[in-house]
């Protein structure tokens, strides 16, 4: 099962189970303060602090909590959770195992996009295989009145549900539409009960970090991003793939590692920044170049308006419609796009679209809705010599009203 | 406690959900395996199973791009529309697509065999052009591979 991948943390060579035995052996307390102290965030892109989700849980009072694995990996562009639930699989059931060890959960769920189905029947094995060796089920471990259980759930084709209350209301048996927040949860979560989300790079770093320690696992990365970030490297380059880099490498080391040459502009997926070769030398880290692991690159005989389009018409057809400001916002954009891309957008209306991306950034109701603009944004501000406005001043000339 | 969950009751003064209604989906996309579609009596027998309004059904039913109350082909063929996909030439595989079927995208061929799609990012953009063979991931496709595929969709 363990693949011949080679990396600083998470391609590391660790032993199996290390990670439960090391945890049992610690217990809770010391479980939960390792994972706090290591600084780990959230994988998926959104970069919450692991260690205080999982405190907040532990520390509610509830007859049952739940442990959810985030594997609706839909990012344009991302697909190293695609390589870590074919190869990894086993070390990432372990991390969901320590979390509910952590917190006192009994059942855990791994949510598997639609589109990997494929990956079920390797996936029910791997977890047969650990009820045999008992790290799941009664008594794990022989620790005694340790239960836990994973169950596999299916997504359908639905982009928002990777967002982690949507993915709550689609196992709930709804439609993937995101709750308000708060609660979180963290509170009320799966059926309004104490919930874990996390993503699947996530839950492959716990058992690392229990086993080597919080300490080691800092001592990689930036100060704010802690550890090692899978990226999923695709578009102009010799060798696309899945790669483990330290927090903190530059935009450019990285397209040299990926025998990327001559290359426009690089994005960090539909809902991150789109950059130019100006800006290679920015780090990649949450505080600065932030990415869920999507890393397309773009040569310089591409048009950045089409990606735009490309990442707009992605985004008006997953928005799941629930919010106005994404709902009706998304579609603006496309059509002023559109009229960018023929030369027929006047200054004002520019500032506009850009004032309405401002308004939807703030006042959408989840990450769907406040990223979606963001591309639009980077590409109108950064790539301004791909794009001309239209000499009329008077909206209502194009317009007609 | 805020109200959570869509199906519940009160007891007692606090709202308890129905953890049945978890299995709404995977009920759902039961049938849809073995049927290809979720037609009307389908949503009204699982309405009943569970005791909701079938356009409770409906409404989840309808939310998913994968489950749909309208019959597809036998087979689904769904080409990532991601912009790393279009750049190593989706559209043109698209192209050998439709030329090889006789039909446009969004189509199902007349005897009912294999449809034709577009999807979102599927997670194959290293080996682009990619796209679904009803479950399975197919990477890498070039014009020859076209014609094998649809060979074998029997």
């Amino acid at each position: 099962m363990q693949s011949k991948r080679k990396g600083a943390v998470i391609f590391s060579e660790i032993e199996e189970y290390a990670g439960i035995k090391q945890a049992v052996k610690m217990g809770r307390t010391e479980v939960l303060s390792e994972v706090r102290g290591s600084g780990l965030r959230g994988r998926g892109g959104a970069g919450f602090p692991a260690g205080i989700k999982w405190n907040l849980v532990a520390a509610a009072q509830s007859k049952k909590k739940f442990v959810v694995c985030n594997a609706d990996e839909g990012e344009p562009g991302t697909f190293k959770d695609r390589i870590l639930l074919s190869e990894y699989a086993k070390l990432m059931f372990e991390g969901m195992i320590i979390a509910a060890f952590a917190t006192g959960a009994d059942k855990g769920f791994l949510y598997l996009r639609g589109e990997y189905k494929s990956f079920m029947p390797l996936l029910n094995k791997v977890l047969e295989g650990m009820r045999k060796e008992e790290t799941l089920g009664k008594d794990i471990l022989g620790k005694k009145g340790f239960y836990f259980d994973i169950e596999i759930r299916l997504g359908s084709g639905a982009y928002i549900c990777g967002e982690e209350t949507g993915l709550i209301e689609s196992l709930e048996g709804n439609r993937g539409e995101p709750r308000n927040r708060p609660p979180f949860p963290v509170n009320t979560g799966y059926n309004g009960f104490p919930t874990i989300v996390n993503n699947v790079e996530t839950f492959v770093n716990i058992p690392h970090i229990i086993k080597k320690g919080a300490e080691w696992f800092k001592s990689f990365g930036t100060e704010k991003s802690s550890g090692t970030k899978l990226v999923s490297v695709s578009g102009d380059c010799k060798m696309p793939g899945v790669y483990e880099v330290e927090y903190g490498i530059t935009i450019k080391e990285l397209l040299k590692i990926a025998g990327a040459k001559e290359v426009k502009a690089v994005s960090a997926g539909a809902s991150g920044e789109c950059v130019p070769a100006s800006q290679f030398n920015r780090k990649i880290c949450f505080e600065d170049f932030s990415t869920g692991g999507s890393v397309i690159v773009f040569g310089k005989n591409r048009n950045m308006m089409d990606v735009a389009e490309n990442f707009l018409q992605f985004f008006k057809e997953e928005s799941c419609g629930q919010c106005t400001p994404c709902r009706e916002g998304i579609p603006v954009l496309f059509e002023g796009l559109s009229l960018i891309k023929k030369g027929e957008c006047p200054k004002e209306y520019l500032d506009d679209l850009l004032s309405l991306s401002e308004t939807m950034q703030l006042a959408s109701k989840c990450g769907l809705g406040q990223s979606a603009p963001k591309p639009f944004v980077s590409i109108i501000n950064n790539f301004k010599n791909e794009y001309k406005l239209s000499k009329v001043t008077k909206k209502e000339k194009v317009f007609n009203g | 406690m805020a109200k959570q969950c869509a199906v519940g009751k009160v007891e007692k003064g606090v709202f308890v959900c129905d953890e049945a209604r978890s299995g709404l989906i995977p009920e759902l996309q039961g049938i849809h395996d073995r049927k290809g579609c979720i037609s009307d009596n389908d949503m009204q027998a699982l309405a009943d199973k569970f005791g909701i309004h079938p356009v409770e059904v409906y409404s989840v039913a309808t939310f998913y791009s994968f489950l749909t109350p309208r019959k597809k082909g036998k087979h689904v063929i769904r080409i990532s529309e991601c912009i790393s996909n279009i750049m190593a030439g989706s559209r043109k595989i698209e192209k050998e697509f439709e030329k090889a079927l006789g039909i446009k995208s969004g189509e199902t061929t007349k005897d009912n065999r294999i449809t034709l799609e577009r999807t979102a990012c599927i997670g194959m953009c290293d080996k682009a052009p990619a796209a679904m063979i009803d479950n399975e991931l197919v990477g890498s496709i070039t014009a020859k591979k076209v014609k094998e595929i649809i060979k074998k969709l029997k």
